[in-house]
């Protein structure tokens, strides 16, 4: 199998699985327990911590373990509006491609409490202006939730200009930076943010497990009630063995990032100009701006739920963001808000690998690409229409 | 558990009466992009006996899959019998779709549903004086 669906979830490294394996075995005490075998897995837990905070640049304190990047969007934004609330502060900024986790939180806020959203546009580069942010800032916003990349079309926001403007206005700034963390160089010090999402299975840790910086002096709610785990923040007995192995998948990611970003990004920019090679198709996000690992296109005339399928029969695992395959009738949110009509939407393709893609492996993708693309127009009425002149291309 | 049932793969892969009639006697296109699938049948209809039928899909595995089973329902079929083509038929004929694939089934019986008519309305302005 061609593994080129990183996006959605990475093969952990071995040192991780060597990690999660040695913690669960020898070290299941309780954390929270006083004798000396629960003691020894606190120390775990508080080594864990160090390390992510070191690859950060963070402190040890600043750093809260969660059970995944949906589980710290939800709790950065319903803290933040909780807060907000009780001093009148009901509106949000956002942007119109953040991950549902956001999206979702939010529609709940609105619904249930009468907050007010604004979702700043991400144009057709799919990349927020910093002036647009500023500009949908009031004197009753309590927070402004904007990702550091983009979990389907890779595009990397300019989060340090963002959180300098919401530090000048006193805002509270919060960054999904689920798709970065372990894949860009982010360092909390020079960051002005003042939350930051991470999830360990995007970075080649373990699923269910996840961290969220919390820079020091800012206030976070608790969104699961019950111990004292996480200095009250987080109740539930830490996922220990978990939380180890994120912290070893973190440090070695940190360790490779600049060569398996390289390499990573020069496979990318492979398989873009292979996939270029297709008439009427088109890279979605901007060029250069993007993860190293990210590969998005739109393709006129096919469906994408076909073309992942037929790409399956073949042995390449990838992803699309067509409504059939999110069991929606709308395709991607992400699509649609960077311009992408729902015609073109639906043949979408997100390739997301990671540095142990070969080239023969690249080439193989886009020669199965370039033939499944040819096979599916071969029987779409669209694509009839469209080289009949009947409908006009778009791409 | 796979997302579609081995017959669904096997007329997504090997979809059956692929292609256009050039001198169709009916045509009957439905769904509309935006949606994400559109469906296009034509018909061979000579005797009131379906003798030839070809599709055209632009859609998810389930339409591609659809299309190619109804086509395989109704043809050498009487267009009397082709009228009670439903998408119960089509879905169970393909060993079932999942919930939000059954709309797939419905397009196909629309699009068969929708050559007749075309041919109808055709033939009965032949038949016209």
């Amino acid at each position: 199998m061609i593994y080129a669906d990183n996006a959605a979830t990475t093969r952990m490294s071995e040192a991780a699985i060597r990690t999660l394996v040695s913690v669960a075995k020898e070290n299941y005490g309780n954390p929270s327990s006083l004798y000396s075998f629960g003691q020894r897995a606190k120390e775990i837990l508080e080594d864990a911590r160090s390390a992510v905070a070191e690859v950060l640049g963070a402190q040890p304190r600043e750093i809260l373990f969660t059970g995944g990047g949906s589980e710290g969007d939800n709790q950065v934004i319903r803290s933040a509006a909780e807060l907000g609330r009780r001093k009148g502060k009901k509106h949000i900024v956002s942007s119109a491609f953040e991950h549902h986790a956001v999206l979702h939180a939010l529609e709940r806020l609105k619904k249930e409490q009468g907050f007010e959203v604004t979702l700043v546009d991400v144009h057709e580069d799919g990349l927020v202006r910093p002036e647009e942010v500023a500009a949908a800032i009031r004197e009753d916003t309590c927070l402004v939730t904007i990702m550091t990349a983009n979990n389907e079309i890779g595009t990397i926001q300019p989060i340090r200009e963002i959180g300098e403007i919401c530090r000048s206005r006193g805002v509270l700034f919060h960054t999904d930076a689920v798709q970065a963390v372990g894949h860009l160089p982010l360092h909390t010090p020079d960051l002005p943010v003042d939350f930051l999402t991470a999830s360990a299975h995007k970075f080649h840790g373990p699923k269910g497990v996840g961290f969220v910086f919390v820079r020091k002096g800012v206030q976070i709610l608790p969104l699961i009630d019950g111990g004292a785990q996480e200095r009250n923040k987080r109740a539930g007995t830490e996922n220990v063995a978990g939380i180890a192995a994120m912290a070893t998948a973190l440090r070695e990611a940190a360790d490779h990032l600049e060569e398996r970003g390289a390499q990573t990004a020069k496979m990318r920019d492979k398989l873009i100009r292979g996939l270029r090679e297709i008439p009427h198709g088109a890279l979605n996000g901007d060029e250069t701006r993007r993860l190293p690992g990210n590969v998005n296109f739109c393709f006129e005339g096919i469906e994408g739920e076909s073309l992942l399928l037929l790409l399956d029969d073949r042995g390449i695992a990838a992803s699309s963001g067509s409504a059939c395959t999110s069991g929606s009738l709308d395709p991607s949110h992400v699509l649609l808000a960077i311009g992408r009509v729902h015609d073109v939407a639906h043949g979408s393709l997100r390739l997301s690998i990671d540095e142990t893609l070969t080239d023969d492996e690249a080439d193989t993708i886009i020669q199965s690409v370039k033939e499944v693309v040819a096979y599916l127009r071969g029987f779409s009425p669209v694509w009839r229409d469209l080289e009949s002149g009947k409908i006009p291309h778009i791409l | 558990m796979a997302l579609y049932s081995e017959k669904v793969m096997d007329h997504f892969r090997n979809p059956r009466n692929v292609g256009v009639i050039e001198d169709a006697s009916g045509i009957g296109e439905v769904g509309n992009a935006k949606c994400g699938d559109i469906m296009k049948m034509y018909l061979k209809i000579e005797d009131d006996i379906i003798q030839d039928v070809k599709f055209e899909t632009f859609g998810c595995g389930s339409a591609i899959a659809s299309s190619s089973m109804a086509t395989e329902l109704i043809k050498g079929q009487p267009v009397s019998e082709a009228m009670k083509l439903t998408n119960q038929a089509v879905a169970e004929a393909l060993d079932g779709l999942p919930d939000y694939k059954m709309h797939c089934s419905v397009l196909a019986e629309e699009a068969i549903r929708s050559a007749l008519e075309d041919w109808r309305k055709k033939t009965q302005a032949d038949s016209l004086p």
